[in-house]
C-alpha cells in the first residue's frame, strides 16, 4: 500500500496539532494548578518541571469541596442536583420524541428531523436570549401566569431562581440529548415489538421488557453527551440568574479564571472536575464496550 | 447499515392484531396520539421562543420583552444592526472565524483520518484516543487549558483572532475525524490498491481514487465545522482579546442582561437565518455529491455527522 513515509507526511500536521493543542495544553493546565504565584505581580507561574510541583492549590480546592463542611461543597451539591433534574427532564421529554421520530414516524420523518436539528443551527446564546425576553417581569410568560394567579404581578424569573436555571439547562441541552438517542433508536428493529406482542405481552410489558432494554445504550450515550458539557456550563446560569445563590461548578471555575490572582484555583478546580468526570465515565465506557462485544459476537 | 435496515422496516407496517381487533386498533391509535402530541408540544416549546425573539426585532420600542408596536427601526434605523458597528463587527468576526476554522480543520482532519485508517504497523490507537479527548473534556476545561497554553508557553501567539481560530479548530477537529473515519470505514482499500496496480503513484491514488469517494464526508465535515464554529462561545470567549475580537455569541452573552435594544434580536436573527441558509445549501450540495449512492433515509455518514454535531455541543 502507501509508503510509510508518505502516510506519515499526511498524518504529521494533524498529529502535531493534536499533541500541541490537546496534550501540551492539558499539561499547562496541570502545570498552573501545581504551580505558584509570582510574589510581586501575583500572576500564576506554571511549574513545568514535575520536581517543582506543589500540591497547595489542589489541596486548598479539595478542602473547600469537603463534603458538608467546605464552603464550596454547597456549589458542588447544587451542581449535581441541577444536572440530575435537567437530565431527568431530558430523558422524560426527549425519549418519547426520539422514539416517535425513529420508530413510528413515516412520511413526516424528514420534516420532524429537520425541526429537531434546527435548534442546533440556531445558536445556544440566541435561544437563551429568547427566554430572557420571555421571562422578564413584563414578559409574555408573566402575561399568561399573572392573570391565572400562579405568580404575583411583576414576578422576576431572572433574579436567581433555581427553577429558571434548571428549566434553562433542560431547554438548552435537550436537542443534544435527542439527536444521539435518535441515532441509536433508528437501528431499532420493530420486528421485536411484533414478536413480543405475538408472544402475548401487552403494551406496557413490551415497553418494559423489549423497548426499554434495547434503548438503554442510546439513553446512556445521550445522558453522557449532555452531562459532560453540563458540568462546564456557566453561561446558562450567567444569563438566566447571574446570582451566586445558583452558582454551579462551571460558574466557580469561570469566576476564578476572571481574576489573575485566582487563576491557579481555576486550574486546580478544573483538574479535580476532570478527574471526577473521568470516574463517572468508567461505568459508561464499560457498558458500551460490553455492548460492542455483544454486537460483534 | 442502510441495506440491512431498510428490509425489516419495509415489512413492519401495522401488524394484524389477533382478536379484539377494534379494541387493539383503538388502543394503538390512542397511544400514538399521545406520542404525537408530546412531539408537537416539544417542537413548539423548542422553537416558538426563538420565533418570538425574531418577532421582537421588529418591536417599536426599546424593550426586548414588552411588545410596543411594529417598526423596522432595528433593521434600517440609525441604531440598527446594520448601522451600529458593534453589531455588524460581531457578525463579520463570527463569519471570519468560521471560514478560517473550516479551511484549517477539514484538510487537517481528513488527512489525519486517512493516516489513522491506512496506517499499518505500530497501532494508531493513541492518536485516535488523543483526538477524541476534546469531546470528552468539558469545553470550559479545554478553554482554560488552551488559555494557559497561549499565555504561558506560546508567547508568539497573542490572544485574539489567531488564538480563537486555533482554539475552535482543536475542538472541531475531532468532529471532522469522527465523520471522515465513518466514511473511510466503508471504503475498501481495494480501490486505492487497484489504482496503484494500474500504475498510479500513491499521490494519484489518493487524489483520483480516495478523495472523490470521501467527498460526501468532506462536505459534511465542512458543514458541521461551520455550524459549530458559529455557535461556539466558551473557547472563543477565553481566546479573545479586545472588543474587536467579539463574536456574535459573546456579544449576546454580554448584552442580553443589559439594556441592549431589539437590534440585538435583529443581529441574532441575521446570524440564525444565515447559518440555516448556508448549512441548507451545504446539505443540498451534499445530496448532489452523494446522489449516486442510495440513501433511503438519514443513513451512511449523514447520521454520524448529525450525531457528531450533537457531540459538538458548545
Amino acid at each position: 500500500m502507501y509508503p510509510r513515509r508518505y502516510l506519515l507526511a499526511l498524518g504529521l500536521p494533524g498529529l502535531i496539532w493534536v499533541v500541541l493543542f490537546v496534550t501540551v495544553a492539558l499539561y499547562s493546565l496541570i502545570a498552573i494548578a501545581v504551580g505558584g504565584l509570582d510574589p510581586l505581580l501575583l500572576t500564576p507561574v506554571p511549574a513545568w518541571n514535575p520536581l517543582h510541583w506543589s500540591s497547595s492549590s489542589l489541596t486548598l480546592v479539595l478542602s473547600a469541596l469537603k463534603p458538608f463542611a467546605g464552603p464550596d461543597w454547597v456549589v458542588f451539591q447544587r451542581t449535581c442536583i441541577y444536572i440530575a433534574i435537567a437530565l431527568a427532564g431530558c430523558i422524560l421529554i426527549g425519549y418519547p420524541v426520539a422514539y416517535y421520530t425513529a420508530v413510528c414516524a413515516k412520511r413526516s420523518k424528514p420534516f420532524i428531523l429537520a425541526l429537531l436539528v434546527a435548534p442546533l443551527l440556531v445558536s445556544y446564546m440566541l435561544r437563551m436570549l429568547a427566554w430572557v425576553g420571555l421571562l422578564g417581569p413584563g414578559g409574555w410568560v408573566n402575561a399568561v401566569l399573572v392573570p391565572l394567579h400562579i405568580v404575583p404581578p411583576q414576578f422576576n424569573w431572572l433574579d436567581g431562581r433555581s427553577v429558571t436555571v434548571i428549566c434553562g439547562l433542560t431547554y438548552g441541552w435537550i436537542p443534544y440529548f435527542i439527536i444521539p438517542l435518535y441515532a441509536a433508536l433508528a437501528r431499532f428493529d420493530t420486528r421485536y415489538l411484533e414478536a413480543s406482542r405475538d408472544l402475548g405481552a401487552g403494551t406496557v410489558g413490551t415497553f418494559l421488557h423489549v423497548t426499554l432494554p434495547m434503548s438503554k445504550q442510546g439513553i446512556l450515550a445521550g445522558t453522557v453527551l449532555v452531562a459532560l458539557p453540563l458540568f462546564g456550563d456557566f453561561f446558562t446560569n450567567g444569563l438566566l440568574s447571574g446570582v451566586s445563590s445558583t452558582a454551579m461548578v462551571g460558574t466557580l471555575i469561570n469566576t476564578y479564571a476572571q481574576s489573575q490572582t485566582e487563576q491557579t484555583l481555576a486550574a486546580a478546580t478544573a483538574v479535580w472536575l476532570t478527574a471526577f468526570l473521568a470516574i463517572l465515565l468508567i461505568p459508561y465506557l464499560r457498558s458500551s464496550a460490553r455492548a460492542t462485544r455483544e454486537v460483534a459476537r | 447499515m442502510s441495506a440491512t435496515q431498510a428490509a425489516p422496516r419495509a415489512t413492519s407496517g401495522r401488524t394484524a392484531p389477533s382478536g379484539g381487533l377494534l379494541l387493539r386498533l383503538r388502543r394503538a391509535r390512542w397511544s400514538s396520539y399521545g406520542l404525537v402530541s408530546i412531539v408537537i408540544a416539544y417542537l413548539v416549546w423548542s422553537l416558538a421562543p426563538v420565533l418570538i425573539a425574531f418577532l421582537f426585532s421588529f418591536n417599536g420600542g426599546y424593550s426586548r420583552s414588552i411588545w410596543q408596536g411594529f417598526s423596522l427601526q432595528w433593521w434600517t434605523g440609525p441604531a440598527s444592526v446594520f448601522h451600529d458597528p458593534m453589531y455588524y463587527d460581531a457578525i463579520r468576526h463570527s463569519f471570519l472565524l468560521a471560514v478560517l476554522v473550516v479551511i484549517i480543520t477539514v484538510p487537517l482532519g481528513v488527512s489525519l483520518s486517512i493516516f489513522i485508517s491506512r496506517w499499518r504497523g505500530v497501532s494508531a490507537k493513541p492518536v485516535t484516543f488523543l483526538s477524541t479527548v476534546p469531546l470528552v473534556v468539558p469545553e470550559l476545561v479545554l478553554a482554560l487549558a488552551m488559555f494557559f497554553l497561549v499565555t504561558k508557553l506560546l508567547h508568539f501567539v497573542a490572544l485574539g483572532t489567531v488564538a480563537q481560530v486555533a482554539g475552535q479548530a482543536t475542538f472541531i477537529l475531532p468532529l471532522v475525524i469522527v465523520i471522515t473515519r465513518g466514511r473511510l470505514a466503508s471504503i475498501p482499500i481495494g480501490f486505492e490498491e487497484a489504482a496503484m496496480d494500474l500504475g498510479a503513484t500513491p499521490m494519484q491514488a489518493l487524489r483520483l481514487a480516495l478523495i472523490p469517494l470521501l467527498q460526501p464526508a468532506i462536505l459534511a465535515s465542512a458543514i458541521v465545522a461551520f455550524a459549530v464554529s458559529i455557535d461556539d462561545f466558551v473557547i472563543t470567549q477565553y481566546m479573545s482579546s479586545t472588543s474587536s475580537t467579539q463574536s456574535v455569541p459573546m456579544l449576546i452573552y454580554t448584552a442580553t442582561r443589559g439594556t441592549a435594544t431589539p437590534a440585538l434580536n435583529a443581529m441574532a436573527t441575521v446570524m440564525a437565518v444565515a447559518t440555516v441558509v448556508i448549512t441548507g445549501l451545504g446539505y443540498v450540495l451534499y445530496r448532489f455529491v452523494s446522489r449516486r449512492e442510495q440513501i433511503p433515509t438519514l443513513a451512511g455518514e449523514e447520521m454520524p455527522a448529525i450525531a457528531a454535531f450533537g457531540e459538538g455541543a458548545l
